[in-house]
């Protein structure tokens, strides 16, 4: 048991490429059959590996801010396989587990072809995925985070649309160029300080103005993978040509890894030049969410729109992050958990439709709480929680980010905000042509409400936004002390308030007015 | 009994929207009516032992968010404040859940109806027993996505529809206010829990606060913000164009939500914060002004409409903006007065037009009407009880309340509180006058409609007519019973500290106006009585005459000032028209052009070049070859040491 609990990670990685090799190794006359075994193997994998992340949930100590269930091995030179997890990363990991086997699942109905490779290339996605999460070493992390995009790649270029070869491309060669200029940055970091140790290297202090140029070539593969605008354009042509799982996973998890990059590496490694160029993160931010919001007003393609939705999202994640305060930086991670659920069942659920009419224009669609009503109303929850509605996920995580921007600067907020109201106009807008109107097309008539297939795997995700809603303290408490650890090394001035508070000590004050002005209460 | 009264309305919500279907309809309505209606029972408990008890709660459910400094709970705050609401938001919520049971009778779709009720029931509870800003805020959205749902229960029709999406975005643009709130306070204050704000609100007085690059006053900032939130859900004045179209909604909605409880939840949020409004003497200035403005708008718009419904929705945002201009004038206790009574009266005129509807067959054209008396009688007497209750008919409940309100404006010397005096003088009148054209219209004279309605048209079934005498008997109770203790001599031990006004509390100063001051409200109410029936009782031609000499005051009055249209060009078709140009130009013209398409048809075109140099023909590879052997032989002679020669 001690060997299983000291390699846990590792095992978390292991199982799906183990999976991977037995559906490699499945044959079958009736092809029909091998399919059946295929997608069975796939799914007891990935449940599997959840179950094994739940038990790196519940082994977490939620009061250190050291890095948990490490593991190190010399791997060559001096690079190591090293992983481990901390509270910002370990939520993640276990976010990733979470949303496979609900992938697996959703591709029961809808990928008849090449199964055998979807599956194996979906495997190998979650240990990529999760190694980009675990990794403790930048070395083994650049290879984790270049690595997630070939199965990707061909999940899009494969079992994707009509226009895969161009969107694959586009996916391809926007996120590698960016990576280029990080691995010409990790080579310098490499040289400079003859290590490849992501905790050595947080503690590395590097001259400021080498720091501006450092954070700048992380930025570049960070903000492609986010994305942020104006680099967001390769997101909406990935989402509509990728199938429905791909869709899932790549707004799920791969839109986290910018995110989790900047947390992992910008904010630890540069923290000047990240105070530093806060103000461009901002600038970007607010443009991405309130000009992505307004592009999503007009979207006629279902699956472009909650592309677009997304960018958005992610706007106010970097906000939060930038603003480097708890409120800001909780919040963001919050945000991208919230978001990894929520885009993900949205995607699901264009998913669900588009399996039934093979189109994603929003036209075609209409009065589907008549015939569909168990879809509609998940489709309603998870359109709230994608607003922002108090009491699903999406709330807590954008509010935590407001609130921090506040602290930081109003301006920011006030900004940023605009893109409350936008979300809420886009997407009930969506609601309105898709889920409600008259039922008036012969063949959307014809489509049956949800399976029970399809409402096992939407049942985990309705779970999680209203536990997240209500509870998210269960999700918070991991995360707290890693940030409090992260701001209070890196950025001490950064929690000061920025409003003159009385000068006066409180307790001096609180018995002055109690006799200066006595109020009258009637 | 607290955790009771707010989630039992949850639980019948929870059960019927996942069983609905299989447990019945018949199921559904009972249940979820019954569990409110215990509700109901326990809040007036609740009312008496907290009101009339002098006791206070604070009841802690489940933490909720903890990120830094920054904490807050699922907890409740029970004062007489939140013991008023209970009571109104449960009592109203009973007995809209029965009135739908014969209302709704002939709708397939009940049990999504009924839960939608207790949906919303249960959220308007959270909003008022919320013991800090968030769960307010969760509360404020909770009932803004039920009035959502409501607004667009008909969801066939394209105009429920849009009328919902306008509902909840126009809703969103005051919630982009009230949030900006929640965080100015949490930078202020470090807290947005209201026991510590209101503690330590008299500290942060002179506290000046960085808003946009500017430092402005803090406290009139935050209030100001908060009353953002308050206008957009109470539908004040540029934030109101919402109201009248969630009229689409089934009339018992509009009765509960739009008319009761939702819309007052901005006057509920004022007053829960009168002690930081009362450091803020600006920002109740701006409540004084924008609240009497709405009331007079409002006014003028309800004097023309034809749509029964649309005339009170008129009506509640004109009333609203009485309770606004009070709370400006500090004079909370009369606010909330008038919220208390208002839901009655208003809530029975709403369900009373939903009779009189059901009457004639979903006719809602009061042009279309006439002479309904014959048909339904007791609908008749109890719609006129309503109507002498809003238009101030001595000893009803609104001559209690609204002529408090007057008198405060008229007493009080703060800002803008003789305007409001002027302007809340002007719409009783013009409150008497459409509330008289309704009911004349409605129902004396000949029958207007075609006879197929007319010999189908009967009255209500009791169980529509029974919450009717109910709040009939609010209707004329609520004012003489409740007056002494809510703006009377008892005011300050039945508040018992819920509400903060400070030294010269100006209704004491309003008990004693001059009489000329005190009757003027009267003498408006019953000049609209006399000239509503002398234009729609004796000489039914005059409102034709006047729209034609007047026509371009009417059509601006008809079509609401214009302000759909105004917002139509000033922000819907913009939006659009940005999106697409953001789209079409910026994304698809300018980042893919030179970005990923424009390097690859530069690759392309490069490469293009560099394939032309591999023509395949030898003589072209040897010409090549023999420059390069010549251009590598003179380096090499170049570069040969010149010391060796």
């Amino acid at each position: 048991m001690t060997f299983f609990e000291g390699h846990l990670l590792s095992w978390i990685m292991a199982v799906p490429l183990i999976g991977a090799l037995v559906i490699m190794m499945i044959r079958h006359q009736d092809s029909e059959i091998e399919a059946r075994n295929i997608r069975s193997v796939a799914l007891l994998t990935t449940l599997a590996t959840f179950l094994l992340s739940i038990v790196l949930w519940t082994g977490f100590d939620s009061s250190t801010a050291d890095f948990q269930f490490v593991e190190r091995v010399n791997w060559f030179g001096a690079i190591n396989y090293y992983v481990g997890v901390d509270g910002i990363s370990m939520l993640f990991v276990v976010l990733t587990a979470f949303l496979m086997p609900i992938v697996v699942l959703a591709a029961y109905g809808s990928v008849e072809r090449r199964v055998k490779e979807y599956m194996v290339a979906f495997l190998v996605l979650e240990t990529l995925m999760v190694g980009v999460f675990a990794s403790l070493d930048i070395f083994l992390f650049y290879v984790f985070f270049e690595g997630g995009l070939i199965p990707m790649y061909l999940l899009i270029g494969v079992w994707g649309g009509v226009n895969r070869i161009y969107a694959a491309f586009k996916f391809f060669l926007y996120t590698l160029l960016g990576s280029v200029l990080m691995l010409v940055a990790v080579l310098y970091m490499f040289v400079e300080t003859g290590t490849t140790d992501i905790p050595l290297l947080m503690q590395a202090h590097f001259d400021p103005s080498v720091q501006t140029w450092l954070w700048l070539a992380f930025f570049a593969s960070f903000a492609v993978k986010m994305p942020m605008w104006p680099v967001h354009t390769w997101l909406p042509d990935a989402h509509v040509q990728a199938p429905t799982g791909g869709s899932v996973i790549l707004a799920g998890v791969l839109l986290k890894m910018g995110g989790y990059g900047f947390l992992r590496f910008s904010l630890p490694m540069f923290p000047d030049a990240s105070q530093e160029f806060a103000w461009l993160v901002f600038g970007l931010s607010i443009v991405a969410v309130i000009y992505t919001s307004l592009v999503a007003l007009v979207q006629e393609d279902v699956k472009k729109l909650i592309a677009y939705s997304s960018v958005a999202h992610m706007g106010f994640v970097t906000i939060g992050i930038f603003v480097l305060n708890t409120n800001g930086v909780e919040g963001a991670i919050f945000q991208m958990l919230s978001h990894g659920v929520v885009s993900g069942a949205l995607f699901l659920c264009i998913g669900v439709i588009y399996d039934r009419l093979h189109t994603r224009e929003i036209s075609r669609y209409g009065g589907l709480a008549i015939n569909m009503k168990v879809y509609a109303t998940l489709f309603v929850i998870f359109s709230m929680a994608s607003v922002g509605l108090p009491g699903t996920s999406g709330f807590v995580g954008e509010f935590l980010v407001l609130n921090g921007a506040y602290t930081y600067n109003s301006w920011v907020a006030f900004g940023a905000a605009f893109g409350v109201i936008l979300g809420a106009a886009y997407m009930l807008y969506l609601v309105r042509r898709l889920v409600f109107g008259e039922l008036d097309k012969d063949d959307v008539r014809a489509m049956p409400d949800l399976t029970l297939r399809e409402k096992l795997f939407f049942l985990p995700l309705v779970a999680a936004v209203f536990w997240m809603g209500v509870y998210p303290n269960s999700f918070l408490d991991p995360i707290h002390v890693s940030v409090a650890n992260l701001i209070d090394t890196k950025f001490p001035a950064a929690e000061a308030p920025m409003v003159d508070a009385p000068a006066e000590t409180v307790t001096e004050t609180e018995t002055a007015t109690e006799e200066a002005s006595q109020p009258v209460h009637h | 009994m607290y955790k009771f009264i707010v989630f039992l309305p949850l639980i019948g919500f929870l059960i019927t929207a996942l069983w609905g279907r299989k447990i019945g309809e018949r199921t559904s309505q009972l249940l979820t009516s019954s569990l409110v209606s215990v509700s109901a029972v326990l809040s007036w408990m609740a009312f008496v032992d907290v009101a009339f008890g002098h006791n206070q709660y604070s009841i802690h459910v489940l933490s909720w968010v903890t990120s830094g400094t920054l904490e807050f709970n699922w907890a409740f705050r029970i004062d007489t404040l939140t013991a008023v609401m209970l009571v109104v938001v449960n009592s109203v919520s009973a007995l809209v859940h029965w009135y739908s049971m014969g209302y709704m009778h002939e709708d397939p779709d009940t049990p999504r109806f009924f839960s939608y009720l207790s949906l919303f029931t249960f959220a308007m509870l959270m909003l008022v027993t919320a013991d800090n800003l968030v769960q307010m805020f969760f509360g404020w959205e909770g009932v803004g996505l039920a009035s959502y749902l409501l607004i667009g229960f008909w969801f066939k029709k394209p105009s429920a529809n849009a009328a919902a999406i306008k509902a909840f975005v126009v809703n969103r643009v005051g919630d982009f206010g009230f949030s900006l709130g929640i965080f100015a306070v949490f930078v202020l204050f470090g807290t947005v829990n209201f026991a510590d704000i209101f503690a330590n609100a008299g500290n942060y007085q002179e506290a000046k606060l960085v808003f946009l690059g500017q430092e402005y006053h803090a406290l009139t900032v935050i209030c100001l913000l908060l009353f953002v939130g308050a206008m957009g859900k109470s539908a004040q004045l540029g934030l109101h164009t919402w109201l009248p179209d969630a009229m689409e909604g089934p009339t018992p909605v509009s009765a509960l939500i739009h008319a009761a409880t939702m819309v007052t939840a901005g006057v509920f949020l004022v007053a829960r914060f009168s002690p930081v409004f009362q450091y803020a003497p600006d920002a109740l200035a701006v409540v004084t002004v924008v609240g009497a403005a709405t009331a007079f708008f409002a006014a003028t718009v309800g004097l023309v409409q034809n749509d029964i419904k649309r005339v009170i929705a008129y009506s509640t945002c004109s009333q609203l903006g009485y309770m606004f201009f009070a709370l400006g004038v500090s004079a909370y206790g009369a606010a909330i007065f008038h919220l208390f009574t208002h839901a009655f009266f208003k809530a029975l005129l709403f369900l009373g037009a939903g009779a009189v509807i059901h009457t004639m067959h979903h006719e809602q054209d009061m042009r279309k009407m006439g002479g309904v008396r014959k048909f339904a009688p007791l609908t008749f007497i109890f719609m006129t009880i309503g109507t002498l209750a809003l238009t101030g008919f001595p000893f009803t409940a609104g001559f209690y309340s609204k002529d408090m309100i007057l008198e405060a404006a008229y007493a009080s010397h703060s800002f803008g509180s003789s305007f409001a005096y002027v302007l809340g003088v002007a719409a009783a009148f013009m409150t008497s006058f459409y509330s008289w054209r309704l009911a004349f219209m409605t129902f004396t004279g000949e029958c207007r409609a075609d006879e197929e309605t007319q010999h189908h048209a009967h009255e209500s079934p009791w169980i529509m007519l029974f919450p009717l005498a109910v709040l009939s008997v609010g209707a004329i109770a609520a004012g003489f019973v409740f007056a002494e203790y809510f703006v009377g001599h008892e005011r300050e031990a039945f508040w018992n500290g819920s509400l903060v006004t400070f030294a010269g509390d100006v209704l004491d100063e309003a008990h004693h106006v001059s009489g000329a001051a005190k009757w003027a409200p009267t003498v408006m109410m019953v000049l609209g009585f006399l000239l509503a029936f002398q234009m729609y009782v004796r000489r039914t031609d005059i409102p034709a005459k006047v729209a034609e000499t007047w026509d371009g005051l009417y059509a601006f009055l008809l079509n609401k000032w214009y302000f759909d249209e105004l917002y139509n060009f000033l922000f819907v078709r913009p939006a659009f028209w940005l999106g697409r140009v953001f789209w079409k130009r910026g994304d698809e013209q300018t980042i893919d052009g030179f970005g990923p398409n424009g390097v690859s048809s530069a690759v392309a075109a490069i490469a293009a070049r560099a394939r032309k140099l591999q023509s395949g023909y030898v003589y072209h590879y040897a010409f090549a070859m023999i420059i390069g052997l010549a251009l590598a032989i003179t380096w090499f002679m170049a570069q040969s040491p010149a010391g060796t020669h």
